[in-house]
């Protein structure tokens, strides 16, 4: 991982595009963006959801015919667009958030799927297995070429995917928020093989939303704003306000906001959970959790965060432990019992576990208080379902045009927006919020962080699970830690510092007991 | 809460909200134009076709098979299939006219068939809410074992009543409409009302579109998949009872034999998703009515029986094709 790439400037870049806009009918979504990658290279692409990065990554796969005066070079030679097997054949090559694997095929098979060595018109299987080794050590990676897929974790069929590329003679790989379902260290393991391409000459362009990510990686970081090209820092004039303030076009020094005081010790406890175990990963977990707080349960990818929440939602069921709400115990068996209780919780996963994106907003806001709000004769009451919604949208600035437009047609950031205007409608005095700004943009981030704020403000007792550490420190008041399946410890802010990213780490990683 | 200016909608959502509501109303009117080229063309190959005697029949014949497509469309929205709405159908109309042969009581006949249809239907939603067992293995078993209880009633012969009270319902007319028409009108719009105007049909699409999404926002699931079979076997009972009273007979054996499959054909047609959470009654509505005139213009356009087989066939997997386009297109970024 050098800087080389950035310096060596006046080298012929392996990839230029050249003002390349792209219409939809009236609708523009790319204006004259133009982007310079050089061999070796790791470009990262940024900006928030909707500021065309996908569009222009279409454009560049040949999925999209950009209009015309935009022109792509490559090594200075101008290509054919809008032909994505012309693209593919000059070595563009695009890692999808969504992987397009086979699983019940080998690791081999999927790296040439479609494209087989052959021998007498059969597949050739041998030579599929000995290239596929060879990619895969060229990688640097550990598994088997005749592994099936469906064995493998997701950050190894990431691998699978860049080696499907390799195999192809990719020399521009463009990865599209890849560590998004990865746990750290798969990351790094990605990471690792990330500097292999890059040391091999392959250019990478990298799409993220996380700031850490690409101050790691990134040679040079490219912004995209509102369909348009804003600007390209170089490694070492890289800083977090420059960058932010370039993507949502404004200054967010404050970007946390933590205006809600923190609670004192004579702050009444909202929900009190004792000796939770669910059989399998979780111990024996008790903590308390008080009114107007926001409680962060940090923790590394699998150390039960997730499945303490569902257990205390009542999703999953727990063989052992006792839950009180305002001081009277309570018994919750379903998601419906927890939030007739006032416990509501926003899932980590909000396509798959959350929204029905085939469902207007309106409806998706209102499906938890459909009974509540429905006349006699169990008739829904759209009337109602409307104003719901209405507010929501004006509350917490869920840009759509309309709420009758389904939720799948939203930005990631809006989607979540929805989700979270779906739980506060059923009023919940505690809060359970699993990766809030998930997959979300810059700006809808700061929103996300200021609801939090002000639903904190208004005594609704926040427990908050978050992978990034930045964003615990600074929306929480305080920090519980799990690490195997128990709480493995509590950061507070107290003596006057701010709560330790260490500490946390520390505990997390179970690197010292605190 | 925050007065962002910027950009209040990406460009790229406002292209996806347009073509998603284009397509919409394409699942949702897709089929019409089909119904109407079809009846035109049938019309141009004879001229009979279009004629008040021969519409009258037309929607006649589709009349028990949309009563099923509409309980179909309950299933099939929560993404489930019902295989047993043929045998429940002839059990149902086998219950029908031996009821009607008890002196005086004869009248019960219908309540006694819809109720036997419920209690099958009900007995499929148990298995498949509670036990969660997959429906398609569910509705396979029940298929045959309720095939096997028609039979059974009528000790494997056909029953007759030649004096059916209630045979108006199969041959009778009210101004000029024959109640089988006015029946089936009827369960759709009181489908629609369920479907579109209530809580429950909200929770049904719900189910459908994401049932973890739908448990984890509260919704009883169990319940809601408990009443879409229910109401598929309720209407299969109704369907057995407009066919006893149609035949002034019922054959355990032979009656609703395969009429699943005319069922789900007119679901499909009618643009419902087989993974469920999207569809409509109206489509079905439509459906059923392409598979009638299908049927009746095929004869009247001298097709042969078999020609008239492998031609409903294809039509079924044109489209569940369309589904699978429809799918495709809606992929979501």
């Amino acid at each position: 991982m050098t800087v080389a790439a950035s310096i060596e400037t006046a080298r012929q870049p392996v990839l230029e595009m050249r003002h390349i806009s792209k219409t939809f009918g009236a609708i523009r979504a790319l204006q004259d963006v133009s982007l310079t990658v050089h061999a070796g290279e790791l470009h990262a692409l940024m900006g928030e959801n909707g500021a065309g990065k996908s569009t222009l990554m279409k454009v560049l796969s040949g999925a999209y015919r950009p209009d015309p005066g935009g022109e792509i070079l490559i090594d200075g030679a101008p290509s054919v667009t809008g032909n994505p097997v012309k693209a593919r054949a000059q070595g563009i090559a695009v890692i999808y958030q969504e992987l397009s694997l086979a699983p019940n095929l080998t690791v081999a098979q999927n790296i040439f799927l479609g494209n087989e060595p052959r021998r007498f018109g059969v597949v050739d299987r041998d030579q599929c297995n000995r290239r596929a080794k060879e990619i895969i050590t060229r990688l640097g990676v550990s598994f088997s070429a005749r592994a099936l897929v469906s064995s493998l974790s997701l950050g190894e069929r990431q691998l699978v995917e860049i080696a499907r590329a390799l195999s192809t003679n990719a020399r521009i790989i463009v990865m599209d928020e890849p560590t998004t379902s990865l746990t750290s260290r798969e990351t790094d393991r990605l990471f690792e093989v990330i500097a292999t391409l890059k040391s091999q000459g392959i250019a990478i362009i990298y799409i993220s939303h996380r700031m850490e990510e690409v101050y790691q990686l990134a040679d040079r970081v490219s912004v995209l704003r509102d369909s348009g090209y804003v600007g390209t820092l170089d490694r070492a004039d890289l800083n977090a306000s420059r960058l932010v303030s370039m993507m949502v076009g404004r200054d967010l020094s404050a970007f946390y906001k933590k205006d809600h005081r923190p609670p004192d010790a004579k702050r009444a406890v909202a929900l009190s959970v004792r000796g939770m175990s669910d059989g399998k990963l979780l111990k024996d977990c008790s903590f308390d959790l008080h009114k107007g707080e926001v409680l962060a349960l940090a923790g590394l990818v699998g150390s039960g965060r997730t499945e303490l929440a569902r257990l205390i939602f009542g999703a999953d069921r727990h063989t052992s432990g006792t839950l009180e709400l305002d001081g009277k115990p309570v018994t919750i068996g379903s998601p419906r019992e927890a939030l007739d209780a006032g416990i509501a919780y926003l899932t980590e996963d909000r396509k798959e576990l959350g929204l029905f994106l085939d469902m207007s907003i309106s409806d998706n806001i209102s499906m938890g208080v459909l009974a509540r709000d429905a006349r006699a004769g169990g008739f829904r009451d759209f009337t109602a379902a409307e104003k719901r919604a209405a507010k929501s949208v004006s509350d917490l600035s869920i840009r759509t045009s309309s709420v009758a437009a389904n939720a799948g047609s939203l930005s990631g950031g809006n989607q979540q927006k929805v989700l979270l205007a779906r739980l506060l409608e059923t009023e919940p005095r505690v809060l359970i919020l699993d990766e809030p700004t998930r997959g979300v943009d810059v700006g809808a981030k700061s929103e996300i962080y200021r609801l939090i704020d002000n639903l904190a403000n208004r005594g609704i007792a926040i427990l908050m699970i978050s992978s990034e550490l930045p964003e615990v420190i600074g929306v929480a008041d305080r920090v519980l830690v799990m690490r195997d399946g128990a709480i493995s410890g509590e950061v507070t802010a107290s003596e006057g510092e701010p709560l330790s990213q260490e500490k946390i780490m520390e505990l997390a990683t179970g690197a010292a007991k605190g | 809460m925050t007065d962002r200016a910027t950009g209040t909608m990406s460009t790229s959502d406002q292209t996806v909200a347009r073509s998603r509501r284009l397509r919409t109303a394409f699942a949702a009117l897709g089929m019409l134009p089909v119904l109407v080229l079809l009846a035109a063309g049938f019309q141009f190959l004879n001229p009979r076709f279009l004629t008040e005697t021969n519409l009258l029949i037309v929607t006649q014949q589709s009349s028990i098979n949309i009563v099923l497509a509409a309980g179909m469309t309950f299933v099939i929205l929560t993404g489930g299939i019902d295989l047993s709405v043929g045998a429940i159908l002839a059990a149902s109309a086998m219950v029908a006219v031996i009821v009607s042969l008890v002196p005086d009581w004869g009248m019960l006949g219908v309540p006694a068939a819809i109720l036997v249809g419920l209690g099958f239907g009900l007995i499929n939603g148990l298995l498949v809410a509670y036990i969660k067992l997959p429906p398609f293995i569910v509705t396979l078993g029940s298929l045959t074992a309720v095939r096997g209880v028609a039979r059974l009633l009528g000790q494997d012969t056909t029953v007759f009543n030649s004096d059916l009270p209630f045979d108006f319902i199969g041959n009778g007319s009210l101004f000029g409409i024959p109640w089988l028409v006015i029946i089936a009108l009827a369960v759709v719009v009181l489908s629609w009302l369920v479907l579109k105007r209530t809580v429950l049909g909200t929770w049904i699409y719900a189910v459908g579109g994401n049932a973890e999404a739908a448990r984890l926002t509260g919704i009883k699931v169990p319940l809601v998949l408990l009443f879409v079979y229910g109401v598929s076997g309720l209407l299969a009972g109704l369907g057995g009872a407009m066919s006893a009273a149609r035949l002034y007979a019922a054959n355990g054996l032979q009656l609703g034999q395969s009429y699943e499959l005319d069922a789900i054909a007119a679901v499909i047609l009618g643009g419902t998703s087989f993974v469920g959470g999207v569809g409509s009654i109206w489509g079905t509505l439509i459906g059923g009515l392409i598979i009638a005139v299908l049927s009746n213009g095929l004869i009247l356009a001298g097709v042969s029986d078999i020609w008239q087989y492998i031609i409903k066939g294809l039509v079924i997997i044109v489209a569940v094709a369309l589904d699978r386009y429809r799918l495709q297109a809606g992929a979501r970024t």
